[in-house]
């Protein structure tokens, strides 16, 4: 039997936007009836403040702080050090993810432990630890410049070091080369877990709301596929040299990250940045150079290419010290950290097919115990140079 | 410049690196949007602990329902008096109501109460008067009220214990909606105190449930300013850990405002700590000595010429001293932790000259 659909069919876009317009008239009528009040009417607010960032200056501490909970939080007294202290906020009410500074003028002891805690209304606290109380780095112009020496040798420097590996690359026969691709392989996985790992780290201290952990998983795939296929659609061929250069992004996204961690951490004053660190820093990402340079040993690309891979590799961790030292913020750590682990799982992924590849046509099992020697080697130079810096 | 002269006294006591901070928020009273500047319809004294240390704002004692400086002052000789038999009899009405309370600027508690204070009412008698108290829970969990001093055992006001009859163990807790008439003679004369002895113990003491029971000798003491203060703290967050410390409640209350005592005039502090989680607690004053009655229960001193005196939970102490010299003086717990976190005053020392509301 047929059925004259003309009649019944509603115009195309109004199926579309239905459902929208009643979801809109549901949500109106929720909020101006709340049918479900008998849920949340007995039930004690739930409070959260989440540090986002603290400074220590001469004149005592600067908390920037956000409601991370459900509910407004009033801020009704401070104590330093169990004791009630003086402070100064804009709005001591902050609504759900509002954020505000707050200001506690005390004589801080340098080099000792703090702890300050906000006391709401309600009588609910919320800690706030200084492990090491050190003044944090003003923006001035020669702490700009140390925080970027800082990153030049945690970055730059072991990039370029490891590139100026490509003349000999260049002269070693196709079994090494590929022996050098796995080794980059092994590098390059273990960064890829070193970063989620840091993200996963500093996602802890991201807002519940927005949710820190499952970010750094989503942004990792999502940042793999986009790499992914952005590379199919501007490098039909196999063309190296991008290769090169994605390694490169991937490496450099993983550095800014270390350098967030080093810059935050030395503006923190939780570590001391030793020579012995710095050099450890060095020893540990020098293999990044061998990285980029070993997909384009075959290769003869102009100098200024390696100029550029060493700026993309390496500068990031320059941008990293400034973030982490002046204006560290988890949740645009998190992001940053997260794509810089799709990225790298990407190159692993290209790294990996032009070995694959490279046996196919020379006919050889890919996993040979040369590549596999080069794979493992990889991780473990990571791995015993980690101990340096850990 | 008598204010002056007080803010240069506050600028010496307190954190030398405070003042070294030079902080431009320092001493200033704008700018800051603290906790509600509540209600003080008792008069500014021109000191607020918030121009220097301690807790910001102030609390509004007229939402709480009562003064901490009345506190002080404020002893029921019975809210009915007959005389039966040629004993005195004071009839008290103890309300046990569930109340929020502020006890630090800003800082609400969820207490429990008798007759909606902390301290509840400071019941005053003499050695040998029959109190009787009658007792109604208007709060959601069982209460009971345990007096020191010497009684039966059904009077005593702990829980029952199953089995036994009335005269053993009493009534047991007084459930909510429920009443009873504790009735008992005063004695020994001293600084005694009451509380709730439901179970939990801890819980019953530290929301509020107590007050102070002093009973005059037959012989009065020698006329003197009387004071009761009730050494307390309260658990904001409930980690078995108090965040504020205070004498009668309010943190900081009689840094806000001093406690006026003239030179020369004999003091009589009725000192008892209630205070929950810490084994002891303290008081020291500054710039003179006392003399301490231990419990109260002599009429010559336990301990002579000494500023300090630490108590257990549930001790307490009559404490005697008099200025000789005009000026502020501080008093607080000698834990300074706890002094930091409420537990403070201060005594203003009134020459003949000075007026009593500058």
């Amino acid at each position: 039997m047929t059925v004259s659909t003309e009649t019944r069919k509603l115009p195309t876009w109004v199926a579309g936007i239905l459902p929208v317009i009643l979801l809109i008239v549901l949500v109106l009528l929720f909020l101006n009836t709340d049918p479900l009040s008998v849920f949340t009417d007995s039930a004690p607010p739930v409070e959260e403040l989440t540090l986002q960032r603290m400074i220590l200056d001469d004149e005592g501490f600067e908390l920037h702080i956000i409601n991370s909970g459900p509910d407004p939080v009033t801020i009704a007294q401070v104590l330093v050090d169990d004791a009630y202290w003086r402070f100064d906020i804009e709005d001591t009410e902050l609504e759900r993810l509002e954020s505000g500074v707050l200001r506690v003028p005390y004589p801080w002891v340098e080099g000792e432990a703090h702890e300050i805690v906000v006391i709401t209304n309600s009588g609910a606290t919320f800690p706030f630890e200084v492990e090491v109380a050190v003044a944090t780095p003003e923006t001035d112009a020669t702490q700009f410049r140390n925080y970027a020496l800082l990153g030049f040798f945690i970055g730059i420097v072991p990039v370029v070091l490891g590139l100026m590996w490509y003349p000999f690359l260049r002269t070693i026969d196709r079994r090494w080369l590929n022996f050098a691709l796995a080794l980059t392989v092994g590098l390059l996985v273990f960064l890829a877990v070193d970063t989620i790992l840091e993200a996963l780290e500093i996602a802890a201290e991201v807002p519940g709301t927005f949710q820190g952990e499952p970010l750094v998983f989503l942004l990792t795939i999502v940042t793999l596929l986009a790499i992914l296929a952005v590379g199919d659609a501007f490098n039909a061929g196999d063309s190296r040299l991008f290769l090169a250069y994605m390694i490169a992004l991937g490496i450099g996204l993983h550095n800014l990250g270390e350098g967030l961690a080093v810059g935050a951490a030395f503006a923190l004053g939780q570590i001391s940045l030793g020579s012995f660190l710095v050099v450890g820093f060095t020893l540990h990402n020098i293999t990044e150079g061998i990285g980029i340079a070993a997909p384009v040993a075959s290769q003869r690309p102009r100098l200024y290419h390696f100029v550029l891979l060493a700026l993309l590799a390496g500068g990031p961790a320059i941008l990293g010290t400034w973030i982490g030292g002046f204006a560290f913020n988890p949740l645009w750590a998190v992001v940053f950290l997260s794509i810089g682990a799709g990225a790298i799982l990407q190159v692993v992924y290209e790294v990996s097919r032009l070995i694959l590849r490279d046996s196919q046509r020379r006919d050889v099992e890919p996993v040979s115990v040369l590549n596999l020697s080069g794979f493992v080697l990889g991780i473990a130079i990571m791995y015993f140079t980690a101990f340096l810096v850990a | 410049m008598k204010s002056v002269s007080r803010r240069n006294f506050l600028f010496g006591s307190a954190s030398a690196g405070l003042i070294a901070l030079g902080s431009r928020i320092l001493g200033s009273d704008g700018g800051t949007t603290g906790p509600a500047q509540g209600g003080d319809d008792y008069g500014s004294h021109g000191i607020h602990s918030g121009d220097l240390f301690g807790a910001m704002g102030e609390v509004d004692h007229e939402r709480n329902g009562f003064h901490p400086r009345d506190i002080l002052t404020d002893f029921n000789y019975g809210d009915n008096v007959y005389e039966d038999n040629g004993q005195t009899v004071r009839e008290y009405n103890f309300v046990a109501i569930d109340k929020e309370i502020e006890i630090a600027p800003g800082i609400f508690f969820p207490a429990w109460t008798y007759n909606g204070r902390i301290p509840g009412p400071t019941i005053r008698c003499t050695e040998g008067d029959r109190i009787r108290i009658n007792f109604v829970n208007a709060g959601v969990h069982p209460h009971t009220i345990h007096f020191h001093g010497i009684h039966s055992a059904a009077m005593d006001g702990v829980p029952a214990m199953p089995g036994m009859p009335f005269d053993m163990v009493g009534p047991g807790m007084i459930q909510s909606g429920d009443s009873f008439t504790y009735e008992f003679d005063a004695r020994p004369f001293g600084c005694h105190l009451y509380h709730c002895h439901s179970i939990p113990l801890k819980r019953h003491i530290h929301k509020g449930l107590y007050g102070a029971f002093i009973v005059d000798p037959p012989e009065e003491r020698p006329p003197a300013k009387e004071l009761m203060m009730m050494m307390n703290a309260f658990d904001t967050n409930f980690d078995g850990d108090n965040e504020v410390y205070a004498v009668n409640s309010i943190a900081f209350a009689y840094v806000n405002d001093p406690i006026q005592i003239g030179v020369d005039e004999l003091v009589r502090l009725y000192l008892i700590n209630i205070t929950e989680f810490d084994p002891i607690n303290s008081i020291h004053i500054h710039a003179e000595f006392f003399d301490y009655y231990d419990h109260g229960t002599t009429l010559e001193p336990t301990l002579r010429t000494v500023d300090t005196i630490m108590q257990t939970q549930a001790q307490r102490g009559i404490l005697e001293f008099s200025y000789g010299i005009p000026g502020m003086y501080m008093f607080h717990a000698h834990q300074s932790e706890f002094a930091e976190l409420g537990w403070m005053g201060m005594f203003h020392v009134m020459g003949e000259g000075d007026s009593h509301d500058s």
